[in-house]
């Protein structure tokens, strides 16, 4: 069991505001993926939920009991931290063994559960090490082995991946999806990367400045952005976003299309453009160009496509796939 | 980290320290101010009153008061310039690799550790003494008059013995802001055709600034208040020869039983100190942001 | 930086290192060697620098003529006494200004700090009448009181610089596995803390051993530790070489073999953090 509910949440520092007020609801066994720009709150929210700090306002319920004066130990959830946290002078036995410690189990109790998390979590031979003597990788997996001994109502992962170098990342993604479909835990990730919560996500929750934009799935937000800031922030590349005559057109302020659905040609298309830079990725192919009377547009072909610097291109956006929003930023 | 509960533990945490340390400053600061305003004599006891500024008028008027200032200002200044110059230079070597660098970093600090009243005792018999010390017979060697250090300079030789106590001081901590001197930037240097002079000019004596910035004002705390190399050496004398506004103000209270007037003397020390405490404060707390 | 160093330079460093090392640590070395003379050899002219009858002699005079041992437990209880008052005291307070800091915790730290700046003899008046009065003249008692506050914001600093050096995290992963505030401070914090921990102590037994204003006025025949023994051979008529240095030998040694082991910990600690 574990969900969580925030009601009327809101944190300030001092005179700071950093999270105005926010309703939120975290299904049991869901993966839920807090994203936003660095600073906008994310760490702030989840420790909040972890009691690391006090709300300042609102309600924290975990499986419907109120949990917002209770203590991070009581509240029977694991945090992963960006730092990872582990303890220096413990060997990775005693960091996963610790929380077991701390709720005063049986040795023996604590050896088997230890020894399959190490399994796992592919750390058998490394049980004696300290965390210095680990890769960076391993250390993660110590971390998260600390934290599903317990057997918590829910993870918490505050950044967990953004020490690792790229193709790591990559691994270490798949490892913890596979692992919320083993053990069916609620999680709740942390990440300033749109592409982790993409592929990680049941849920994400996007945030600016401390306020919920919008709620989805990964491919609703994809496919339903409820405003600019969303529709900027999800997709990669970032989808176009032309003001001026081009959107006016379509009467509205401001009109997004992902680059993924801007067909390109040499030939013909309704825009005409000269490229600017063109980036061969083997798989897909960026060009992006300057376009008359519209501006800059990235526009992404499937396999290779044969252009260079300076030459002549023209695009034709799909028009059902095009997202106009009005003066406020509100898809229209 | 901040939940209403650690942040209560915290103040309770920090109370016991506080409150010995605010006692210790206010209460016999307090008494010396009040002392400072009384005419107050130990040989004369029950005789105390009122005095206003007149101690202090006494003591800032007092020819032994002008002596005991400049002593100190050459005592401090003379330690301080012999230990920044010293004590870079040693630095600089003790940076160089060499046979049993180790051995003699040990050597070259082991004066620190020295009680006051051991080295000034030692100097003042076993290097200084007139017939019988090793710099008379080094003099005599060289076939020179042996000098009698503490009548005939007694300040310089003062100077001398506690600008060998940090001596270590300044050469430790100006090794360990070189050693943190990024190895990159003096290769850099070097790269830019930049010779070892010019690389200790534009490069090296910068990086030590802080650290020599560090350097004098931590030991000036210290030097305002040097009292045992006095009191064993010289006693102050000949004269007021070698008399610091510390020993003075030790001799007006503990030699001469002048409870107000040693008092009067103690606050013009805390002001003196103070001028320098402001400045150190200021860099140390600079420091606590970064 | 595995640029190869010619021999040449580095015997020539090696020969303008070991003589500077040599002069500056000659005063010391000379009172060991000192020590092991007679009284009449000690103030030979010329002096016998390594052939002389070396002998134990003053060792046994220092002890049994003026009791030495007792000066030097003196210093023992004096020194240890305040420092472990001192960290008894500091270590939360540190602990709480490292962990738990507030808008106010700079300032107090800068206002522990300045109290270290004060000069003794701006209240040496009242703290030597406060003494008499309550009997604390030529106490351990008293002198370990004495030494506890004028080191405790060294202390305070220290530790709080260690302290800080700890992620805030760890102990944050302690608190969400389970562990109290009391779980937290003897499982994770002090173990991480202990090297910090031992520093401070060390530095703080120097200082205190070698303490030599405090320790000289507040203290006479009883209560003196080996910085006010020592001088009491200052007075002229005491021309006792061998035995100074045989007392000074004692005084100095413990003390120069712990901050033969500390010296990275005495800048930090000495400059208040602000040299590492
Ligand atoms: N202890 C604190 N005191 C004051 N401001 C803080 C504190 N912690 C975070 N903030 C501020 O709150 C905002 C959100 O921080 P954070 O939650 O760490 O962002 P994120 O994790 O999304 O990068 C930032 O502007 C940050 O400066
Ligand atoms: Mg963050």
């Amino acid at each position: 069991m574990g969900s969580i509910t925030l009601e009327k949440v809101s944190k300030s520092f001092g005179t700071t505001n950093v999270i105005p007020e926010i309703d939120l609801e975290i299904a049991d066994g869901e993966f839920v993926v807090f994203v936003g720009p660095s600073g906008c709150g994310k760490s702030t929210l989840l420790r909040i939920i972890a009691g690391l700090e006090d709300a300042t306002a609102g309600t924290i319920r975990i499986d419907g009991a109120d949990a917002t004066r209770e203590a991070p130990a009581k509240r029977g959830l694991s945090m992963v931290f960006q730092s990872y946290a582990l303890y220096p002078h413990m060997s990775v036995y005693g960091n996963i063994a610790f929380p077991l410690k701390m709720a005063g189990q049986e040795k023996p109790a604590i050896d088997k559960k230890v020894r399959d998390a190490a399994r796992v979590l592919n750390l058998t031979d490394y049980l004696d090490r300290k965390p210095r003597q680990l890769s960076g990788g391993q250390r993660q997996r110590v971390a998260i082995g600390r934290a599903i001994v317990r057997q918590p109502k829910a993870f918490l992962f505050d950044e967990p991946l953004s020490n690792l170098d790229a193709a790591l990342r990559v691994n270490m993604r798949l490892e913890i999806s596979e692992l919320h479909h083993q053990l069916k835990t609620t999680m709740v990730y942390v990440t300033h990367d749109q592409v982790e919560a993409m592929t990680m996500a049941d849920k994400i929750v996007v945030l600016n400045a401390g306020r919920i934009e919008q709620v989805g799935s990964p491919l609703d937000l994809y496919r339903n952005p409820k405003n600019l800031f969303v529709a900027g922030f999800i997709g990669s590349p970032k989808m176009n976003l032309i003001t001026g005559a081009a959107a006016a057109k379509e009467n509205a302020t401001t009109i997004g299309v992902r680059p993924e659905h801007i067909g390109l040609s040499k030939r013909e298309g309704p825009w005409q453009g000269t490229v600017t830079v063109v980036e061969h990725l083997g798989a897909d192919t960026f060009v992006h160009a300057d376009v008359d009377g519209v501006g800059p547009v990235t526009a992404r072909a499937p396999g290779e496509f044969a252009v260079k610097h300076s030459e002549r291109v023209f695009l034709t956006p799909e028009a059902e796939k095009i997202y106009r929003f009005g003066e406020n930023g509100d898809a229209l | 980290m901040a939940t209403l509960q650690t942040r209560s533990a915290a103040r309770l945490m920090m109370t016991p320290a506080v409150l010995m340390l605010f006692v210790w400053m206010i209460v016999p600061l307090a008494m010396t101010l009040y002392f400072s305003l009384l005419r107050y004599n130990l040989l004369m006891p029950g005789m105390e009153e009122w005095a206003g500024t007149l101690n202090y008028r006494y003591f800032l008027t007092d020819p032994a008061f002008g002596a005991a200032l400049l002593n100190t200002l050459l005592l401090v200044g003379g330690v301080l310039l012999i230990t920044l110059v010293g004590g870079t230079l040693l630095a600089l070597l003790l940076d160089q690799p060499f046979f049993g660098q180790g051995i003699v970093r040990l050597l070259v600090i082991a004066p620190f550790f020295v009680m006051p009243t051991v080295s000034a005792l030692v100097w003042k018999n076993m290097l200084m003494h007139p017939v019988y010390g090793i710099f008379a017979w080094i003099a005599r060697l060289f076939g020179l008059q042996p000098v009698d250090w503490l009548s005939s300079l007694p300040l310089f030789s003062v100077t001398m013995i506690v600008a060998w106590q940090w001596l270590p001081f300044a050469t430790l901590i100006l090794l360990t802001a070189l050693q943190s001197l990024d190895e990159e930037q003096k290769e850099a240097a070097e790269m830019d055709g930049a010779g070892p002079v010019s690389r200790f000019i534009h490069i090296v004596l910068p990086h030590l600034a802080r650290a020599m910035t560090v350097v004098v004002l931590i030991e000036t705390i210290f030097l305002l208040s040097v009292f045992a190399e006095i009191l064993v050496t010289t006693n102050g004398g000949p004269g007021t020869e070698s008399t610091n506004i510390t020993y003075l103000v030790y001799a007006q209270a503990l030699l001469q039983f002048d409870v107000g007037g040693a008092s009067a003397g103690g606050i013009v020390a805390v002001i003196l100190a103070n001028i320098v405490a402001i400045f150190l404060i200021r860099l140390i707390g600079k420091n606590l942001e970064a | 930086m595995a640029r190869a160093i010619s021999t040449r330079r580095k015997l020539t460093f090696t020969a303008i290192g070991w003589l500077v090392g040599f002069v500056i640590f000659f005063p010391i070395l000379w009172t060991v060697l000192t020590s092991f003379k007679t009284e009449g050899e000690a103030i030979a002219s010329p002096p016998h620098f390594l052939f002389f009858d070396w002998t134990l002699q003053s060792y046994y005079e220092v002890q049994s003529r003026s009791n030495y041992f007792k000066h030097m437990m003196n210093s023992v209880v004096i020194s240890f006494g305040s420092t472990f008052i001192g960290l008894l005291v500091a270590i939360p307070a540190a602990w709480a200004m490292a962990f738990s800091p507030t808008k106010r915790t700079k300032d107090i730290m800068m206002w522990m700090l300045s109290t270290k700046m004060l000069p003794p003899v701006g209240v040496l008046v009242p703290i030597y009448l406060l003494f008499r009065d309550w009997g604390l003249l030529d106490t351990r008692l008293g002198l370990v009181i004495v030494l506890t506050m004028i080191n405790l914001p060294i202390i305070v600093w220290m530790l709080y610089t260690y302290f800080k050096e700890i992620p805030g995290e760890i102990l944050e992963a302690s608190r969400m596995d389970g562990a109290s505030l009391a779980k937290e401070i003897v499982y994770v914090l002090t173990p991480m803390a202990v090297p910090g921990i031992a520093s401070t102590l060390l530095l703080n037994i120097i200082l205190a051993w070698n303490e030599a204003f405090w320790t000289l006025n507040l203290s006479a025949a009883s209560a003196a530790p080996l910085t006010a023994f020592i001088a009491s051979y200052s007075s002229p008529e005491g021309l006792f070489w061998a035995k100074l240095s045989a007392a000074s030998t004692l005084a100095i040694a413990p003390i120069l073999i712990l901050g033969w082991f500390s010296q990275r910990q005495l800048v930090r600690g000495l400059t208040f953090g602000a040299v590492k």
